[in-house]
């Protein structure tokens, strides 16, 4: 087996929720000395382990609160687990709200290389893939105009196409885009679906079970930080489907069952066959074996 | 070791872009632009000038070249302190974001400034010239309080920047650490003329190592005899606030997304 693109190895998160939020010096000496500094723990991960082969794209599913967004933070190298380790292999992109390393008071064309060198490209591949960033955000003249003038449309397609102009081996993406307008959208979708077609592997974050579908092969079910369930995207999705039903199987669900007795039958009968068939085969030998010994006897008796 | 210098190679760049930023924005807008780096120390020198020079009758013509490199090398200080100890905060969106080594952030920005204070340093040059103070070879050892200075800022920036994340207060509080350091800093008056030949006074003022830097930076410029005393203990606090600042940045980098 191919080695994993991203291992999540034990993973574990915590955050010290202070009851009062200490974030001054007086505060700080006062209470520490009353000892008052209280922490509530929070684990927003516990124990998650899983791994990704290339090529693979995984649908993070789980209500609000259940550790999503840590997770997708956590694997971007933004948060560092408190405990477990986290291997990938390849450049990671994270697509989370585009544009958050702009600065407003430069230039789209400066906020090419500026954002282009906090996601680690170099100053030749920015300067080789300047008009494609250019052409593909649409801005035309715009590019020269500091961005605090910007539409926030205009802000999001520059930050994809920035973000997208290099070929991640991992894509991290938090709910589908919604940038910029139907026609930019639909292209968009194209470019990542071109990644999709090249194998990159993608982690992807929605609350819409249809789109986790669409995209994804597999999927991985959080609760409370826990992993629930991991696994192929339609078993998962399902459950997932039930569970914020209060539990209710759904239609699909039930289907699946009727489908899988069926499935079960079928495959019984056949496995029946078949093993019959064989020990036919096996059982005939012997028997040939056995009653040729014995005619062979009844020869040698008749003989003496 | 190894993986830090690999990962400051594939950042090399994100690091010239945020001081190119720096120096960019500082004048962006601003009709005269990076000339402003000439003319402020240089207005705020014939203000000093004017004021003091008559106040504590230092009439001599080299009082302004005295006021301006003492000037320079305290505004680096302070505005570069005081910029990298915000730059954590300034940088939250992105850092909460995308990964980066956070160190960039207060080390890009001390950078920046330092490459402001260099350029202004042309100033003090014409106006040395022009007021017939004339460098001698001893002026060679300027360099050295220079290096110093910057080497001391990295360090006080880095614990700073790293403070200020869990105590905002710092912010006030520094601001008002760095009057005092200006006044104990002997910008604009002769330490003799506070001192008197009292040896108690004179050790607080060598207690200051941005004084120590002035000094022996003045004494390279004025041709004197250079205070090598006062250069050694401002390179060695140097030196030990840079480890201390850079192990306590690295100890409590982690930490940081979740205060800011």
């Amino acid at each position: 087996m191919a080695k994993p693109v991203l291992k999540v190895d034990h993973v574990s998160m915590k955050f010290n929720l202070s009851t009062e939020k200490v974030d001054n010096l007086k505060e700080y000496f006062i209470k520490s000395l009353k000892g008052q500094i209280s922490y509530n723990e929070y684990w927003a991960l516990k124990d998650v382990s899983f791994k990704l082969q290339q090529g693979d794209r995984l649908g993070i599913l789980g209500t609000n609160g259940a550790g999503k967004s840590t997770l997708l933070k956590v694997i971007a190298g933004v948060l560092k687990p408190t405990e477990g380790s986290i291997v990938t292999r390849g450049k990671i992109v994270p697509l989370l709200e585009l544009g958050a390393g702009f600065d407003k008071q430069y230039t789209g064309a400066e906020n090419i290389y500026l954002y282009g060198a906090v996601l680690g490209y170099t100053k030749e591949f920015i300067d080789e893939k300047y008009d494609e960033i250019v052409e593909f955000s649409e801005l035309g003249e715009f590019i020269d105009v500091p961005i605090k003038n910007y539409s926030s449309g205009m802000k999001a397609r520059l930050g994809f196409s920035i973000a997208t102009v290099v070929e991640p081996e991992i894509l991290i993406l938090d709910e589908v885009l919604a940038v910029g307008d139907a026609a930019f959208r639909k292209k968009s979708e194209a470019k990542l679906q071109g990644m999709f077609d090249k194998g990159v592997t993608v982690l992807f974050v929605s609350h819409s079970v249809k789109q986790v579908r669409r995209i994804c092969n597999k999927a991985i079910i959080l609760d409370h930080g826990e992993v629930k369930r991991f696994g192929d995207i339609d078993a998962v999705a399902d459950e997932y489907v039930s569970i914020i039903r209060g539990g209710k199987p759904t239609k699909r669900m039930k289907m699946r069952e009727r489908i899988r007795q069926n499935v079960e039958k079928e495959l019984r009968e056949t496995i029946e066959k078949e093993t019959e068939e064989r020990l036919r085969v096996t059982i005939r030998k012997e028997l040939e074996q056995e009653i040729r010994k014995e005619i062979m006897a009844e020869y040698v008796n008749e003989n003496k | 070791m190894r993986v830090f210098i690999q990962n400051f190679m594939k950042y090399r760049f994100l690091l010239m872009e945020l001081v190119k930023k720096g120096i960019k924005l500082k004048y962006r807008r601003s009709y005269l632009g990076i000339l402003w780096t000439l003319i402020e120390p240089l207005l705020t020198t014939i203000v000093l000038t004017v004021i003091f020079g008559n106040l504590l009758n230092r009439g001599n013509s080299s009082y302004p070249v005295y006021i301006l490199s003492g000037r320079l090398l305290y505004s680096f200080f302070s505005s570069g302190t005081t910029a990298a100890m915000k730059s954590i905060r300034a940088n939250a969106g992105m850092i909460k974001k995308v990964y980066v080594p956070k160190y960039m952030y207060p080390l890009s920005t001390v950078i920046y400034n330092y490459a402001i204070f260099l350029i202004s340093l042309i100033i003090l040059i014409l106006v040395s010239l022009f007021l017939g103070v004339f460098p001698t070879y001893k002026v060679l050892v300027c360099v050295l309080p220079l290096i110093i200075v910057g080497i001391m800022t990295i360090g006080v920036g880095m614990i700073l920047s790293t403070l200020n994340v869990f105590f905002r207060d710092l912010e006030y509080l520094w601001g008002v650490a760095t009057m005092l350091i200006m006044y104990s800093s002997a910008i604009f008056y002769h330490v003799e003329d506070v001192v008197k030949g009292d040896a108690a006074k004179e050790f607080i003022f060598n207690l200051n190592p941005l004084y120590c830097c002035i000094t022996v930076f003045r004494n390279g410029i004025f041709g004197d005899t250079i205070h090598w005393g006062l250069l050694l203990y401002a390179f060695l606090f140097s030196v030990v606030s840079f480890i201390i600042g850079v192990a306590l940045f690295i100890k409590k980098q982690d930490k940081f997304i979740l205060y800011i």
